[in-house]
Formats: structure tokens, C-alpha cells, sequence
């Protein structure tokens, strides 16, 4: 018997996490979504028709086993739903905030064609906020395996290969170049999208499987990657992301007050700058701020903006609200906590002041052309539509580049064009014995592919290790 | 009696070389392995603190040290003084930025300037023992206010002073003493400037109708200093590179040196809201050398 779709209207419709109100939101750094309750997780879970070929999985780039951790929950089995994701999802409470579930798995959800996905995310959050309110239960990995394995970059991508090889019994360090680890999801993500402590439990939980953390160590600096192998690691991985902030190259950007939405950010969430003077490192916000972009970087910034006491906050953008990158979700809560948006309209100059501070810019209106052959729109400048802005903080999030040190200092190890170190499908490098994976292999990404392309490079150095004709002595 | 196990970031020495200048020595095996002439690293010296670039100015392979010279003129900067021996800083991550490029050019004059001084030693010394003749130039304010006077002394061929009070050496600046060597005839293969970004403007603009390849040393504000941030974006032929990851040092006679000292007192205002109060109300140094 082939099974329907029960008719009743809360079937199509996924229970909504409370929020918190866009006018109070505005004024803290607190988590904005506040998750399911247990009843409403155990409401949820009951949409779910467990498919007999889940497609919400297909959607998924590490594969969790979806319907499976959605019927535990619904069984009031909460540790075991934990477990089944973390056999695939090293960072559940992280991925459950900011993956982009509406383009992934949700997407897949049969119950699109008739409704609204099931909520998977938010399952994904309450389970491991759960587990985290609960103490993660921790069983130390069984370091059985002789073999060392050096973890270049403490973001996504390295504590997903850490964790991976940890649990296959290989001793791990992770070399992480800031003072702590995270990389993107502290430095990047705002606390009210990803609160740090959520960050650092999954750390926590990563050091205590027996994962040695390494903090101030840059490789390409303080130990060269040819110079790991005579440590002693037999292979390496390399997720160093990609960190590197792209400017416009227009007149007048290295104004004062004009900022790359990375150091807007990093003083934000790394640096805590919004308990300034509490914590010691300063940021100046206007009252008018412009962002440039369209990505979710260009809303983090502008909703932190608006959070730091500007009066207006623009976000101006070449194309339309319909190429923007950033997540759905995110341009909503952005649009509710009045966030302006321009669209078509590109910078071409900054002006300043005689102190060397910017005081306006001149934009020029876009307009779209016809889609290319990927499917993107370009854009065009209108002739004589040039306009004058008055603006007393920018800051540019139009993208981020390859972090280029290891590709500087490391011989022999190919690189294609934007800087990504060159590697095959299974995430080996023009060197042996060295992996790649995340932005630093793929280009600017998400946390959750960067989680997926390092899964692979995980199971490649497994492979590699444990391949008696490769060249490492054990 | 054995000596208690020092650890890592651990304070070995403090030393104050005038009213306003400190020596700081840490135990940083991994660092000082690797530390060469030009480089520099980040401390967060506690768990509020700032991030802050300070140039390696000397280290010690046997003791496994490096040590660094500078001035309490911002909140982070007295946060270091304040450590004790015994006391450890929180974060300490290098070595950065680019080493030095020393080979032998001949005659290398080396002027600096205040606390640029301690930037500029260790390349005057790897200058000598790459086989230059060194001739060095050194200014402070006032006698007092001078640094590493004998060890510039031992390493350098001849060494000049200048004053703005005239209580040491010629009374004037370090450009004035470059002018007059010029004037004499002296031949520089290469200069380093290594001071405030207006002293190594001026000195740029005396070498550059002599043609004298002059290397400055830039100090702009960093947070990362990994290359991340870009609050480092200096312009150099007119373009923007970054100074932590491309530099610190860069062609002085290509350096838009009035950008520099405009992005430098970016945050003057917010720097006197943290510092303590015996020092509120004086101008802004913040990150000058």
C-alpha cells in the first residue's frame, strides 16, 4: 500500500520557532531564532512521512540519515536522534543554525509539492541543544593507530576531518592560526546567528575525543607544511579557508571608516567589539552605514551595524533582490529590523573628508541583462545615472579569496586560478601525503559543503594511511 | 638546584630602557626557531584584550626567546607593561609578515628613528653579517629617549646621532644627518627607514632624486595580521597591498605615506577611552614606532 499524504491542514504547515521581536533584537546580540520546545519539536517530527527513498538526504552534503533521527525524535528518543547525526555531522548544533536547509535537504522534502517542508534544521537545533544542555556525552577515541595526521585550520572543514580521523583512531593536531578555533563561525558568523559558546562546546567536545588544539600556530610561518612531515604527521590536511576579503579597487576605499566586511567582523565577533570598552578592541560605527553586496556576509554586517547604534543602514547591491545569495530567511530578518535595501546600483567612488575620512560615495544605477549561459544575470551601468550618497561608515562584503600563505610558502604545491590549491576528487593535493578541502579547495562556500568535501578528504587520508604500498613508515 | 620548567609565553625578563621604553623577553621556543630580521608577531596578552603587532626585535636560539621593545602609549601597550616576570601572555602567535630581504648591496645606511630603532637593529645586524658596510642613523627627541646605542654602536661601521633638542648628537633630525652624509659624498647602495611614517617620508623623499633604493618599514593598524582583515591596506605604486602578509616592508619611494598616517589615527578617540586615567588628556600615539 502505497502511502499518501494525510489531508489535515498542519501536515503541510511546519511549526514556527518563536523569535525574538525585530525591535528588541535590534538593541542585543542574542540569538534571534530561539528554537523548538520539546512539544513543538515532537509536533514537527510527526509531519515527517519517513519516505522509503528520502530524498532529504540526496540534499544533504555529509548525508545525514534524516528521517531516521526525525522518527527517534518523534519517539522521545532524543540521545539516540543526537547519535544518528553526529555519526555523519560533527557540528549538529552549528549546522541546525546556519545551514542553508531551503536549499539542501528541505528541499527535497516530499512535502513541498503540496506544503511546507518539514522543518529539518530546527529538528537538527533542538536535538543538540538538548544534548549540549545536557552535557555532551564524551567517550575519548581509542588513538589505536600510530599514525599522526596534522589538521591544518580549525574552521568547518578541520574539525569535520579532525573528528573523523579521531574516531578512526589516528592522533590528531589541529593547528589553528587565530587565538581560537572556529575560523569562520567565530570570526565571521554574528552572535545572534550563532552564539560563540555553541561554537566552543562543539571544540570542547572535539579536544575531549583526544584531538590535540594547537592555537597561535600559522602554519606557513611558524612550521612550513614539508616541515609537519618531519614532525612526524604522515599527512596533512589543509582547510585554511577562504579569508582573504576582496576590495572594489574604486577611488577613495581606503578612506577612514571604510571597512572589508571581514575586519567589520572580526572586531564584532572575534574581538567582541560590541562590549567595547569591556573588551579592549574598538570599532567605529556611523550613523549612516552602507554595505556592498548581496551575500549573507553583507547581512551579517549590516544587521551587527544596526545593532551598534547607526541610524540607517543601507545594504546596496548591483543586482535584484531576487539573485541575492544570502539566505531567504536571513533577508527577511534583515528586512524586519529595517534594514534598507538598494538594489541596481553599483559604488564607483568614495569621498572624503580633509581628515581622510569618507563622507559620501557616488553609485551609479544597474540594470540587469539577460541570463548567461549559468544561469547568472549580468549587470550594466545606466549611463548618466550617477548619484551622490552620503555615507559615514562602508563596509565591503563582496567576497572572500583563498587565504594565500600556505600556497606562498609551500614548494610544489599546484594552485588553480583565485588562488584554491589544486587537488583531484578525492581531495588530494600535487603533494602526497597532503589533503585539501573547504573554501580553501572549492572557493568561497558554506559551512555545511566545506563539512562535505572535508568527509571526503577524511576518508582519502584514511585510505592513504592505511595503504601499504604508500610511502609512509609506520 | 633545578630550575623550574619554564612554559610557553612565559615573561624571562623585563627590563625599562628609559622613562618610557620597555624590553620584554618571552619564552617562545617554536618562535625564536624561526624568527628572522623584519618579522613580527601578535599578542593578546588576556582574554579582553587586543590583538597587536610587535616587531620581533631580538631572540635567542639557546634560550629559546624572543623579546621585543616598546612604549606604554595605548591601553595594550601598558597591558604588556604591566606583566611581571613569572607572568604569561595569553596569545602569541608568529613569526609574521615577510622577512627582511638582507644580502650584500655594498653600503647599506640604516636610519631610524625613536622606537623604529628597535625594528631597525636586527636588520643592521644581519646587514653587517651579510657583509654591508653599515652606516647608521639614529634619532630621538632627547638624549635620554635614545635606545640600543652600544649595540647599533658594535655593528655598525659609524653611527650618527641626532636630537631635536640638541642634547645628542647633531641637533635636528635623522634627515638632516642623511642630507649632510650625502653632501659629503658618502654612496649608499641601499637605505632602510624605520621609524614614524613622517620621518620615513621625508627620508624617501632625500634618496629618491639619488636614485637610493630605500626600504621602509610599515606600522599600520593590524587585527589579525594573517592577512584577513585588510585594516592593514596600505598603497604602494598605487595599489593596495596588504602590510601584515606583503609587507611589513615596502619601496619607500612607492609608498602613499600620507594614507598611512591618516589610517593610523583611525581610532585615537576610542584608544583614550580605555587607557588609564594618568594619561588621559595627552595627544593620541598611539601606533606610532
Amino acid at each position: 500500500m502505497s502511502r499518501s499524504l494525510t489531508p489535515l491542514p498542519n501536515r503541510l504547515k511546519a511549526v514556527k520557532a518563536a523569535k525574538q521581536a525585530p525591535n528588541i533584537r535590534i538593541k542585543n546580540f542574542d540569538e534571534v531564532v530561539l528554537g523548538y520546545t520539546e512539544e513543538q519539536a515532537l509536533t514537527e517530527a510527526t509531519r515527517c512521512l519517513n519516505c522509503k527513498d528520502p530524498q532529504c538526504i540526496q540534499g544533504c552534503p555529509v548525508g545525514v540519515e534524516i528521517p531516521t533521527f526525525i522518527a527517534l525524535i518523534k519517539q522521545k528518543n532524543y540521545t539516540g536522534a543526537i547519535e544518528k547525526i553526529r555519526d555523519r555531522n560533527s557540528l549538529p548544533a552549528i549546522c541546525g543554525r546556519v545551514c542553508p536547509q531551503e536549499a539542501q535537504c528541505q528541499k527535497n522534502c516530499i512535502l513541498t509539492k503540496q506544503g511546507e517542508p518539514i522543518s529539518i534544521g530546527l529538528l537538527e537545533r533542538f536535538a543538540a541543544d538538548l544534548e549540549q544542555t545536557n552535557g555532551i556525552q564524551v567517550t575519548p577515541c581509542n588513538t589505536s593507530r600510530d599514525k599522526k595526521v596534522a589538521v591544518v585550520g580549525a574552521g568547518p572543514a578541520g574539525l569535520t576531518v579532525a573528528v573523523d580521523l579521531a574516531k578512526l583512531g589516528y592522533q590528531i593536531t589541529l593547528f589553528e592560526a587565530l587565538h581560537c578555533g572556529g575560523g569562520v563561525l567565530v570570526y565571521g558568523i554574528p552572535e545572534f546567528r550563532l552564539p560563540k559558546r555553541i561554537v566552543q562546546s562543539e571544540i570542547n567536545y572535539i579536544t575531549q575525543l583526544g584531538v590535540e588544539f594547537c592555537s597561535d600556530a600559522l602554519i606557513g610561518r611558524i612550521f612550513t607544511i614539508e616541515e609537519l612531515f618531519t614532525k612526524g604527521y604522515q599527512a596533512v590536511f589543509i582547510g585554511t579557508g577562504a579569508g582573504l576579503p576582496k576590495f572594489l579597487s574604486v577611488p577613495g576605499e581606503n578612506l577612514n571608516g571604510i571597512y572589508s566586511a571581514n575586519e567589520f567582523l572580526i572586531r564584532v565577533n572575534l574581538m567582541k567589539s560590541y562590549t567595547f570598552p569591556k573588551n579592549k578592541t574598538p570599532l567605529k560605527v556611523g550613523k549612516k552605514v552602507v554595505v556592498i553586496g548581496g551575500g549573507n556576509v553583507a547581512l551579517d554586517s549590516a544587521r551587527c551595524a544596526q545593532r551598534l547604534g547607526a541610524k540607517e543602514v543601507s545594504i546596496i547591491y548591483r543586482r535584484t533582490r531576487n539573485e541575492m545569495p544570502a539566505r531567504q530567511e536571513e533577508i527577511e530578518h534583515a528586512d524586519e529590523e529595517g534594514i534598507n535595501f538598494r538594489y541596481l546600483t553599483a559604488p564607483l567612488k568614495f569621498i572624503g573628508d580633509s581628515e581622510g575620512n569618507v563622507k559620501a560615495m557616488e553609485t551609479i544605477a544597474m540594470r540587469l541583462s539577460n541570463e548567461d549561459d549559468t544561469g547568472r544575470r549580468h549587470v550594466a551601468p545606466i549611463e548618466n545615472s550617477q548619484a551622490i550618497l552620503e555615507v559615514d561608515t562602508v563596509i565591503v562584503a563582496i567576497g572572500r579569496t583563498p587565504n594565500p600563505i600556505i600556497q606562498y610558502t609551500t614548494a610544489g604545491l599546484k594552485t588553480e586560478q583565485g588562488g584554491i590549491i589544486a587537488s583531484d576528487a578525492s581531495f588530494k593535493t600535487s603533494l602526497e601525503g597532503v589533503y585539501v578541502g573547504g573554501d580553501i579547495a572549492t572557493g568561497e562556500a558554506t559551512v555545511i559543503s566545506a563539512m562535505g568535501t572535508a568527509k571526503t578528504a577524511a576518508n582519502a587520508i584514511h585510505q592513504y594511511l592505511t595503504n601499504p604500498q604508500n610511502k609512509t613508515q609506520t | 638546584m633545578l630550575k623550574p620548567k619554564l612554559e610557553i609565553n612565559q615573561v624571562t625578563e623585563k627590563e625599562q630602557l628609559n622613562s618610557v621604553t620597555k624590553k620584554i623577553t618571552i619564552y617562545a621556543p617554536d618562535i625564536a626557531a624561526k624568527a628572522k630580521a623584519g618579522q613580527f608577531v601578535i599578542f593578546k596578552v588576556n582574554e579582553d584584550s587586543e590583538r597587536i603587532p610587535l616587531t620581533i626585535s631580538s631572540w635567542d636560539q639557546e634560550k629559546q626567546t624572543i623579546s621585543h621593545i616598546f612604549q606604554e602609549i595605548g591601553f595594550s601597550t601598558m597591558e604588556l607593561g604591566r606583566l611581571e616576570v613569572g607572568q604569561k601572555i595569553q596569545n602569541v602567535a608568529g613569526p609574521l609578515g615577510n622577512a627582511s630581504e638582507i644580502k650584500n648591496f655594498g653600503t647599506a645606511v640604516v636610519v631610524c628613528g625613536g622606537l623604529g630603532t628597535a625594528v631597525a637593529y636586527p636588520v643592521a645586524k644581519e646587514l653587517k653579517e651579510a657583509g654591508n658596510k653599515v652606516i647608521t642613523i639614529m634619532g630621538a627627541r632627547t638624549k635620554e629617549l635614545f635606545i640600543l646605542e652600544k649595540e647599533m654602536a658594535a655593528i655598525s661601521d659609524e653611527v650618527y646621532f641626532a636630537s631635536d633638542d640638541g642634547t645628542k648628537g647633531q641637533k635636528g633630525f635623522v634627515s638632516d644627518v642623511l642630507k649632510s652624509l650625502i653632501a659629503k659624498n658618502y654612496t649608499f647602495n641601499i637605505a632602510f627607514a624605520i621609524g614614524p611614517p613622517i620621518m620615513m617620508s621625508v627620508i624617501a623623499d632625500i634618496t629618491r632624486p639619488y636614485s637610493i633604493k630605500t626600504i621602509a618599514s610599515l606600522n599600520p593598524i593590524m587585527v589579525d595580521g594573517m592577512g584577513m582583515c585588510g585594516a592593514c591596506r596600505v598603497t604602494i605604486a598605487g595599489k593596495t597591498q596588504f602590510a601584515c602578509v606583503d609587507g611589513p616592508e615596502f619601496d619607500a619611494h612607492q609608498v602613499n605615506f600620507k594614507e598611512l598616517i591618516q589610517r593610523l589615527k583611525s581610532y585615537c578617540n576610542e584608544e583614550k577611552q580605555v587607557i588609564t586615567p594618568q594619561v588621559n588628556g595627552e595627544n593620541c600615539q598611539c601606533h606610532g614606532h
